[in-house]
């Protein structure tokens, strides 16, 4: 398991030209590359340029396409309040989940991290709701657990979160937050790639152990904590099956379960106004795109590279 | 693979109660964690009037035909059948993303060809891409051409490698290998297509069954991209055909509602149990090898 490639490919090819003895590889990597280029160009871009079309159009699906230039998104920003419901929806519930699943994530790595027995079983038994979360099925049983008369209302009487608007959003979060088994894996094993040795110098030194963790741990591991934040940010952008389930698909109550995507198959599939959900899925794009790009800048200042200093550890 | 971080011998004393207090703790954040389950088992078993206002987890009698009246499934439609129907879709999209991904990832892997930096990096912000900017488009491409309420959308897309994550993860597998073999290959006059099917696969083995897994239980759980193609109750899958008890706001059915969704379940526990150390390492070596 030594990793000793550099990240992005062929620095060290890209320098021989077309020189190589044989044309016919590169021929050969083309046929390997073929049903992957039909996807990229079907699937990927064609959609892609096609959704950014149909967004400036009425479109029902049945009709052609009617050329409605910005309306969908002026309609969008300043004629939907239910637009900006999900948007609200959606954002408070990535505020909430994300940070809670990732520092849930952290603790109990680092619980597991020197552990000499018992961890294999702990990391499998906290990885598995990350599995069976994502399901219909778990999502059911979270909303009997906390509709009125479940167990959570039993034993805290709150009487029913998932019908209180002000705690639905919360009960949906909660379901993520109990998926922190991957992101936990994650950091496990960027934990066990640190060098004890920095430890043991520090131990030496006299350091306390949250100074360790302030100083070692969290500048060693920040690659691995930016890696689980992008993708959990991203993906909590996307939910969708928990809001479907707990809410009965209508993203209630009140809206506050209206997550965007579940706005966006709404109005597509639900209300066929095609036109207007391809607005809504390149708002999406570019909210994600920015907020990557943010992440990523930010990054530059708090992500620390080993190879940055020591010339390309991994 | 053990921790490298053991303390100085002197340390070690107080480090017992330590251990054994990290040790309850995991305990008991587990019983937390793992109650949900417990209590679908318990009520997939539990007679209708004892479902809710108990906090028992166990039933005061074993309520069978809660699994009686699941089988019969929803809409006429057996739970066989919608079994059947994910398990097809599943196994269609195993094959697919295992043979396309792996194809698509020996070529950035090891082959060498015009754009390759920009296409990766393409490859990669892919993985990025909100599924819902290409959903529409794609649906109407399907519906285009009669595929609309047919497995086709949820089985094509995987033979084209379009989830770059699993190109992304064999890729990484495939450039831990040596370079070597490959070379010896050519030397004994194999091809590219030899040298991919008698070298690198077979050894890149622990990725793809890695992929597979993955596949399986993510198209499994898959409900989004379900509930847009597949409307006719025939086809349905155990998924969509759980969807039915999200509509009814007071269902009186809640012991074959859970049944179901343990049946539901079964086969990702019994992959999970069967699989967990590739999947769980699998999912480690995504994240930190980038």
């Amino acid at each position: 398991m030594t990793t000793t490639e550099i990240p992005a490919p062929a620095r060290t090819e890209k320098t021989t030209p077309v020189k190589r003895p044989g044309r016919q590889r590169e021929g050969a990597a083309w046929v390997f590359l073929s049903p992957w280029v039909l996807g990229a160009c079907v699937l990927t871009l064609l959609p892609m340029a096609v959704s950014l079309y149909l967004s400036f159009t009425d479109y029902d699906l049945f009709n052609s396409p009617k050329w409605v230039g910005l309306r969908n998104y002026t309609q969008m920003f300043t004629e939907d309040p239910r637009y900006w419901r999900s948007v609200g929806a959606t954002l408070m519930y990535v505020v909430i989940a994300v940070p809670l699943q990732l520092g849930l994530a952290l603790v109990v790595a680092l619980a597991l991290k020197n552990m000499k027995r018992g961890r294999a079983f702990y990391r499998s038994a906290f990885y598995a709701p990350s599995l069976l979360g994502a399901s219909m099925s778990v999502a059911l049983v979270w909303r009997a657990l906390f509709n009125e008369g479940g167990t959570v209302d039993n034993l805290f009487g709150t009487g029913g979160w998932i019908f209180k608007p002000g705690w639905a959003l919360v009960t949906v979060a909660l379901l993520t937050v109990w998926q922190f088994g991957a992101p936990m894996v994650i950091f496990l094993a960027g934990l066990q790639q640190i060098p004890g040795e920095l430890y043991e110098a520090a131990e030496v030194d006299g350091a306390s152990r949250w100074r360790q963790f302030l100083s070692i741990t969290v500048p060693m591991l920040s690659p691995v904590i930016f890696f689980n934040l992008v993708l959990q940010t991203i993906q909590a952008f996307q939910v969708f099956t928990p809001a479907f389930a707990v809410s009965g698909g209508k993203g209630g109550p009140a809206d506050s379960t209206l997550f965007y995507t579940l706005y966006l198959y709404d109005r597509g599939f639900v209300a066929s106004h095609m036109g207007y959900a391809s607005a809504m899925a390149w708002v999406l794009l570019i909210v994600i795109g920015a907020v990557t790009a943010v992440l990523f800048r930010t990054s530059r200042s708090w992500v620390f590279y080993a190879s940055d200093t020591e010339g390309g550890v991994r | 693979m053990t921790t490298t971080a053991a303390p100085t011998p002197g340390v070690r004393k107080p480090v017992a109660w330590r251990r054994i207090a990290l040790h309850l703790g995991c305990l008991a954040a587990l019983l937390v964690m793992l109650y949900p389950l417990a209590w679908l088992l318990s009520t997939s078993l539990k007679p209708a009037n004892e479902v809710i206002a108990s906090l028992d987890l166990l039933p005061s009698h074993l309520e069978w035909s809660n699994y009686k009246t699941a089988l019969d499934g929803v809409n006429d439609v057996s739970v066989w059948r919608l079994l059947t129907n994910s398990l097809l879709i599943a196994g269609g999209a195993v094959l697919g993303n295992v043979l396309s991904c792996s194809l698509a990832a020996y070529a950035f892997a090891r082959l060498r060809f015009r754009f390759r930096g920009p296409l990766f990096a393409f490859m990669i912000a892919t993985i990025m891409l909100p599924h819902h900017a290409v959903l529409i488009p794609q649906y109407i491409i399907f519906n285009q051409l009669g595929m609309v309420n047919t497995y086709w959308p949820l089985i094509l897309p995987k033979f084209l490698a379009t989830e770059a994550f699993f190109v992304f993860l064999i890729v990484q597998f495939m450039r831990g290998l040596p370079r070597e073999l490959e070379e010896a290959a050519r030397i004994d006059g194999c091809g590219p297509f030899r040298s991919f099917f008698l070298v690198i696969l077979p050894l890149t083995r622990p990725a793809l069954i890695t992929t597979a897994i993955f596949t399986f239980i993510w198209t499994w759980n898959d409900f989004f991209t379900q509930l847009i193609y597949l409307f006719s109750p025939d086809k349905f899958t155990l998924t969509l055909a759980l969807r039915s008890f999200v509509d009814a706001s007071s269902t009186s059915a809640f012991g074959p509602m859970f049944a179901m969704s343990v049946i539901a379940l079964l086969p990702i526990v019994l992959f999970f149990l069967a699989f967990q150390r590739f999947l769980v390492e699998g999912m480690a070596n995504s994240g930190i090898k980038g």
